[in-house]
């Protein structure tokens, strides 16, 4: 028998199906591997050990020869600690919630679970998913899987790292301005930030509630497309979300991308850009070409704006979603205080963090009266501009390719630098959440320092199948690279 | 008027919406239940849950618009208020800001010097918050049951110029809201909550004063009198040299007088901002037109019918059209008998519980009133009665003896012994105490076992009294 650990969802489906090997050995085996990796990568704040064995102990039991079972049945994943489980601890990485075990299931678990899924656990992430590294959860920090000296990203950190080292099969993660693809270019996944709406937030701790959106990160195109097929689909209770477009999300994979036509966008090479990644990207476009698909170079210069508009929204939106944080109902609450203000003001100042509170308080002033038409008005004016801007620019192409950082993983003692510094890393993620468009985090290449390299593809709404068949194509190509 | 200035009321009126279930989640609206029975993640703003607008919350509020002749945006949104109480578990208020689902109506009152109109500045759809309990522990405890109860709140422009005309208005839409059948509207269970803005000027000045807003009224009887202390108030400061700030002011029950709460500077920024956890409202036009065409009859419209077709008084025919299903009995009992007049007061004096008695039995009892063969007391027993099982009234009242007493005689005599037992009544009565008759007229009819004609007792007992030197 070939290593478990090294089969994508499609084989291990295969497997347990014929009842080739049971779900108890796939979760045991992964179980075997988290607690041999996890205590240098720490990608998880709650390893759900007794649950998943008992789960996988049951969905053997219920496994009869030839039945048909759905395509997660007995396949091991894990979620991003800001996806709401019942009766398991939901912390969103934030002293804040140290202690919180919601009471319902978010809506994407419970589709998880329908579909046959093995919980294995709940992945560390930057608190409340404000940040780019996952140093900032209270509980402990996530180190790169190819490098322990360097950040996994953020903030679905714990999720990529998890991903890339084996420790799950998929992972959920949510991204606001490149939560989800930021991490999987450093940590070699691939992960996939689709169209707002398309994903039910409902269960899922808001951070900016029109920027938000659940996704899957996993090792190969193909697995990723089977896990967005599970958790995608108009929910009821998420006004916000869509219908879901016909078929499954695998349905154009492999398809032949020739006379496909791919933008690149001329603002972003004239950013400061690590060179590796330049060539990376470069290599991409030159790859493509050669496949038969037709160039195009595209000029947005509203994109250059897109960052600024995107933390004041994000902010804005944050501040009156974390307001509920107030020590009452839930969470962290000190154990003296005179009056109510007073706990009010004990509970936020000790319960978050810096970042959290930074955000908290920008957020507040920008919707303050006098200042909400110079700064939350205007911001949502850039972001029509960005959203037409990308229409005009999906009349031309079928896809866009673009950077995902401007580095690789950087050393993850400077991870808390000038935080302005830090928001303007993600210039090359945030105008597709600004935009609701879906976008795609592919391994690209390894670095001199041998470090992965992403590169992003951005396809108009609901596009997610053109971008699996466009990314699945450049993945056969790099199927060379391997995973720690 | 009072020392040459008048008042301008506007009101600002919270009304509970009955929709079954939450303005955002399923849970549902009733009203009296256990603390925290009621709730979901959703009304208790646990992490990651998400607001889902209840259709029929838009639909009530609709009626409501279209029932005070509003213009209806029909393409609105659901705006967030933020600020921190512990009645209001997500720290902030699901409201309508600067685009209210109605806007621009009227509703015109019938004032003694003729029609007048009112206008509605606007209409807004907006969720309640929770309900704080103080123990004799002094612990605050928190009853989240009425977080998420849908709310529409009524705005007027200040053309109410007297307490009258507020109460004119406020019954008149009160009765609408009824009729609409859109909300229970009872001020003791807090499902109609004014707050009253109040200005004063000069009699020939045109242009508003200073206003102060009044929070805490729960009564009409309260509104009346929170409008006259303010009223005075406001006009004796002025002419003190005092001038008016703008602020809130709370009414205290036991002292009547209203008291600072908040002062304009020290009023919160509520960082409104639209939700963007609720996708935008988008009404068709032909879904507007459809409540319009199905609004249910207004009382505005049946009261000069009926006030002709059984010549009853306005008052009276405003009570019965409080409630479509007490206008429905009177006129359905009316084909029975003549007696208009004393079924309509049997009706309105029992009409919690009047709805389920047979028509021609009520008409039955109107008609024994009418004819003075029983009083109102023996009225309104008999409905009692009738509710626990049915039977022959007539022949129930003749064996039970259950006829008024109209002998003058009789009730004279008994009239003799109650003044007997009641010495002290008299002096005090002889001594300019009108009231002091009340206890003689109570003892008189006691001593008819309830069943004498309440009128001739009091003629009787008066000329008794006068009697006595
Ligand atoms: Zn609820």
């Amino acid at each position: 028998m070939k290593d478990i650990l090294k089969m994508d969802i499609m084989t291990l489906h295969k497997h347990i199906a014929n009842k080739e090997i049971s779900c108890m050995e796939i979760t045991a085996a992964y179980l075997q591997n988290i607690e041999k990796k996890d205590e240098k990568i720490k990608a998880y704040i709650t390893v759900t050990k007794e649950e998943a064995e008992k789960r996988a102990k049951s969905l053997d039991e219920r496994l009869s020869l030839n039945s048909n079972i759905p395509l997660l049945y007995g396949i091991p994943g894990a979620l991003k600690d800001n996806i709401c489980t019942k009766g398991i601890l939901t912390t969103c990485a934030s002293k804040m919630l140290y202690d919180f075990i919601a009471p319902y299931d978010a809506t994407v678990y419970e589709k998880l679970n329908d579909n046959g899924m093995t919980l294995l656990g709940k992945l560390n992430m930057d608190e409340f998913a404000m940040g780019s590294t996952t140093t900032t959860s209270y509980f402990h920090k996530t180190y790169n899987p190819y490098d322990l000296s360097k950040s996994c990203g953020g903030s679905s950190g714990g999720s990529a790292a998890a991903v890339a080292s084996e420790q799950t099969l998929f992972a959920l993660g949510s991204d606001t301005g490149g939560s989800i693809r930021q991490p999987a270019s450093f940590c070699n996944v691939v992960g996939m930030k689709p169209t707002y709406g398309t994903v039910s937030r409902y269960g899922l701790i808001a951070f900016a509630s029109s920027l938000d959106q659940i996704g899957p990160m996993t090792r190969t195109v193909y697995d990723n497309a089977l896990v967005l097929d599970a958790i995608s689909g108009y929910d009821k209770k998420d006004s916000t979300s869509v219908m879901k477009p016909s078929g499954s999300y695998t349905d154009d994979i492999g398809k032949d991308i020739k006379n496909m036509k791919m933008g690149v966008i001329r603002q972003f090479a004239a950013k400061k850009i690590n060179s590796q990644v330049v060539n990376t990207v470069n290599e991409a476009i030159n790859w493509y070409e050669k496949q038969g698909v037709e160039i195009v170079e595209l000029d947005m210069p509203s994109l250059d704006w897109a960052i600024y508009a995107y933390y004041i929204i994000s902010s804005a939106e944050a501040s009156s979603n974390l307001a509920r944080f107030d020590g009452i109902r839930y969470g962290y609450r000190p154990d003296e205080f005179e009056d109510i203000d007073r706990l009010y003001e004990y509970s936020r100042s000790n319960g978050f963090d810096t970042e959290v509170k930074r955000r908290i308080m920008l957020g507040t002033f920008v919707l303050s009266q006098g200042y909400f038409d110079q700064y939350y008005n205007k911001a949502q004016k850039v972001r029509r501009l960005v959203e037409t801007e990308f229409d005009r620019a999906f009349k031309e192409c079928d896809f866009i390719l673009a950077p995902v950082a401007a580095s690789t993983a950087y050393d993850i003692k400077d991870a808390k630098k000038d935080a302005v510094a830090m928001y303007m890393e993600d210039i090359f993620t945030v105008p597709v959440n600004i935009a609701k468009l879906p976008a795609i985090a592919l391994p690209g290449a390894m670095s001199e320092e041998n470090l992965p390299i992403g590169i992003q593809l951005i396809g108009p709404k609901l596009s997610e199948k053109t971008l699996y068949r466009a990314g699945y194509a450049y993945e056969k190509r790099n199927s060379e690279v391997s995973h720690v | 008027m009072y020392k040459g200035y008048v008042m301008n009321i506007g009101l600002e009126v919270h009304v509970e919406l009955k929709t079954q279930s939450k303005i955002f989640c399923s849970c549902p609206t009733l009203y009296g239940a256990e603390p925290n029975t009621h709730v979901c993640p959703v009304c208790m703003a646990m992490p990651g849950a998400l607001p889902v607008l209840n259709k029929k919350a838009v639909e009530y509020a609709l009626m409501a618009g279209i029932a005070l002749d509003c213009e209806i945006n029909l393409e609105c949104k659901m705006d967030r208020k933020n600020y921190f109480y512990p009645d209001l578990p997500k720290a902030y208020q699901i409201s309508q800001y600067d685009v209210p689902l109605c806007k621009k109506g009227f509703l015109d009152i019938e004032t003694e010097s003729g029609n007048k109109r009112i206008r509605i500045n606007r209409i807004h759809l907006e969720e309640d918050a929770g309900k704080l309990i103080h123990n004799e522990k002094e612990e605050t405890l928190i009853d989240c049951n009425r977080c998420g109860v849908p709310l529409i709140e009524i705005v007027t422009e200040p053309d109410m110029e007297s307490r009258e005309e507020a109460d004119l208005f406020l019954n008149k839409l009160r009765t609408v809201l009824l009729n609409l059948g859109i909300s229970d509207c009872r001020m003791n269970e807090g499902s109609f909550r004014v707050d009253v803005n109040l200005s004063v000027r000069k009699q020939d000045n045109f242009e508003l004063g200073t206003r102060t807003e009044m929070k805490n009224l729960n009564s009409f009887a309260f509104i009346q009198k929170a409008i006259e202390y303010e009223f005075k108030r406001q006009v004796d400061s002025i002419t003190e040299n005092k001038p008016i700030e703008q602020e809130t002011r709370r009414y205290d029950e036991k002292s009547r007088k209203t008291f600072s709460m908040r002062k304009k500077e020290d009023a919160d920024d509520y960082r409104y901002f639209p939700d963007p956890d609720l996708v935008k409202i988008k009404l068709e036009r032909d879904y507007v037109e459809s409540i319009r065409k199905n609004l249910p009859e207004l009382a505005s419209k049946r009261k000069p019918q009926m006030m002709a077709k059984y010549e009853l008084s306005s008052y009276d025919c405003e009570m019965l059209l409080t409630d479509m299903e007490l206008a429905a009995l009177f006129e359905k009992a009316a084909e029975y008998t003549k007696s208009y007049k004393s079924l309509s007061n049997l009706i309105i004096s029992k009409k919690d519980s009047v709805l389920g008695i047979l028509p021609e039995k009520l008409a039955t009892i109107a008609n024994m009133s009418y004819k003075e063969l029983i009083n109102a007391m023996t009225a309104r027993k008999l409905i009692d009665m009738l509710l626990e099982k049915d039977f022959d009234i007539e022949k129930e009242v003749e064996e039970k003896q259950m006829g008024q007493i109209n002998d003058e005689k009789i009730l004279a005599e008994y009239a003799r012994q109650a003044l007997e037992m009641n010495k002290k009544a008299i002096e005090s009565y002889k001594k300019g105490n009108f009231q002091a008759i009340g206890p003689i007229i109570g003892q008189v009819m006691k001593l008819t076992r309830g069943y004498g004609n309440p009128e001739k007792i009091n003629d009787i007992v008066v000329k008794c009294l006068n009697d006595i030197s």
